[in-house]
């Protein structure tokens, strides 16, 4: 039997910057940055709460990381999209409650309990002579956390952020099964229209390698800026290729 | 309040757990006074330390340097722990300076020195930047201003560190075993910075295992062992002419 493949290149090319595969990409684009910022933010909370000395905080973030890390992203997103307008059950709040806006909700809670653990590992990284040598100088505290812990822990903090950035570009796509128009629903709703099933999912595909390389090269610049001070710091283009290429540079 | 010692411990205890590392500890350090600490490791000397400016708390016992209790306020005969703030003000008056250096990696020499004056006492980033550069070429440094401390030697990364201790114009210097993780070819050049603000007047305690430096320059030795002061005296007495059993099995192990 002779093998037949069909595939238009011509409608990949006509539905890369087509009006509505654009506008689910700026949705993502959205979710994502907004949704990640939020997770690094409650990230950032929760990882003090977990290393304070005050035994009730450390057990709330510890309930939290142990739910939203063991939970499926989905099932959370399901949770807060349908679970909780049947639980508060107020028309307001159900108006109120988007796709859009759940999407960023669920993914920065979500995100928040990744971001706990990698921004407690980060402070834990930093040697506790640190701490000590920042206190005796007279910096209370919250001081030198912020002045000389915090800064230091990024260096740890950003590589594997960076990893959960990509990862939550791509998991947006989630929100296309609450009807979120972003770049797989987009595409999703076109092709249920012309069955040009493959050349919608290769135009996302598109789309998403060229936001994840973008970022890549992104985030080696930022890891480059924040070497300062570390032995080796020479970051040829060559080196950046090869980080593109899935190697990580080690500190 | 520039009446007295500089430095008065009284009593004081400080456990781990059920380790009991200083056990009724009481000193005092006159103004411009420099005080060699030496002892076996695990004697209490570093404790001693890190209880002088409240980065260990007592368990009990007080200590006041410059006339104010450290940690600590009193409140109808009772002693009660100083919220952070108040703590982290009477620190800023005694500086400190570590075995292994402590800089802070992700800043240059210079930003090492000026980040406490900035960050905590406010000062202009202009104004301290130019003490700053007073201050390393002091410690001989002129030319590692904007050098981050993975780039210098040890010796060089400790006289960062004093030179950023030094930058909070303190009263009190307290000093842990400076040049313990040191390679013997780099030792002389921190004592030489230490020697010299010893002769400037500043009063000092220094944890160390540097019987020449002792010998030159302080003018007390005190022994500790087991979490107690066993016995003290001018450095020529205590070295030479020890009384006490334990003193005497110590220096003969180091000399």
């Amino acid at each position: 039997m002779p093998l037949a493949i069909e595939f238009d290149f011509g409608a990949v090319q006509h539905f890369l910057f087509n009006a509505q595969i654009r506008h689910g990409a700026w949705v993502t684009i959205q979710v994502a940055v907004i949704a990640q910022a939020l997770g690094i933010l409650l990230g950032g909370v929760f990882a003090l709460m977990r290393i304070s000395r005050n035994p009730v905080a450390r057990f709330v973030a510890g309930l939290y990381v142990w739910f939203f890390r063991g939970t499926p992203a989905l099932l959370q997103l399901f949770i807060l999209y349908f679970g909780l307008p049947q639980l508060i059950n107020n028309q307001t709040f159900t108006n109120e409650l988007t796709a859009y806006r759940a999407a960023i909700l669920a993914f920065a809670v979500n995100e928040g309990s990744y971001m706990t653990e990698i921004v407690r590992a980060g402070i834990l990284s930093v040697e506790s002579g640190q701490m000590d040598a920042a206190k005796s100088l007279g910096m209370t505290q919250l001081q030198a956390m912020r002045h000389i812990v915090l800064p230091q822990a990024l260096r740890v903090v950003v590589p594997p952020t960076g990893n959960e950035f990509i990862a939550m570009l791509k998991n947006t796509s989630l929100a296309s099964t609450i009807g979120l128009i972003e770049l797989l629903g987009a595409s999703r709703l076109i092709y249920s229209v012309n069955f040009k099933f493959m050349e919608l999912l290769a135009t996302a595909a598109i789309w998403y390698l060229a936001f994840t390389t973008a970022f890549s090269i992104l985030q080696a610049e930022l890891e480059r800026v924040l070497a300062a001070g570390e032995r080796e710091r020479a970051q040829t283009l060559f080196s950046r290729m090869i980080d593109l290429m899935g190697g990580r540079r080690g500190t | 309040m520039n009446e007295g010692p500089m430095v008065r411990v009284i009593d004081a205890h400080k456990r781990y757990g059920r380790l009991e590392v200083l056990r009724g500890v009481s000193l005092d350090v006159q103004r411009g006074e420099v005080v060699v600490l030496l002892g076996p490791s695990g004697s209490g000397k570093t404790t001693l330390l890190r209880c002088l400016n409240h980065l260990e708390p007592l368990n009990s016992g007080r200590i006041y340097v410059d006339g104010e209790l450290v940690g600590y306020r009193e409140r109808n005969g009772r002693l009660v722990e100083d919220r952070e703030p108040e703590i982290a003000r009477k620190r800023a008056a005694i500086g400190m300076v570590f075995q292994r250096f402590n800089l802070f990696p992700h800043l240059t020499a210079l930003g090492n020195v000026t980040a406490a004056p900035v960050r905590v006492k406010k000062m202009p980033r202009k104004e301290a930047e130019e003490m700053g550069r007073r201050l390393l070429e002091k410690v001989g440094l002129a030319a590692k201003v904007d050098g981050y401390p993975s780039q210098l030697s040890g010796g060089q990364q400790q006289r960062v560190a004093i030179a950023r201790a030094l930058a909070m114009e303190p009263k009190l210097m307290l000093f842990d075993e400076p040049t313990s993780a040191l390679d013997p070819e780099l030792v002389g050049e921190v004592l030489d910075v230490m020697k010299a603000l010893a002769k400037d007047g500043m009063t000092m305690i220094v944890v160390t295992h540097e019987m020449g430096f002792a010998r030159e320059v302080a003018s007390r030795a005190v022994f500790m062992d087991e979490g107690v002061i066993v016995e003290e005296g001018t450095p020529a007495q205590l070295l030479q002419d020890p009384q006490q059993e334990r003193t005497k099995a110590f220096l003969s192990r180091i000399l």
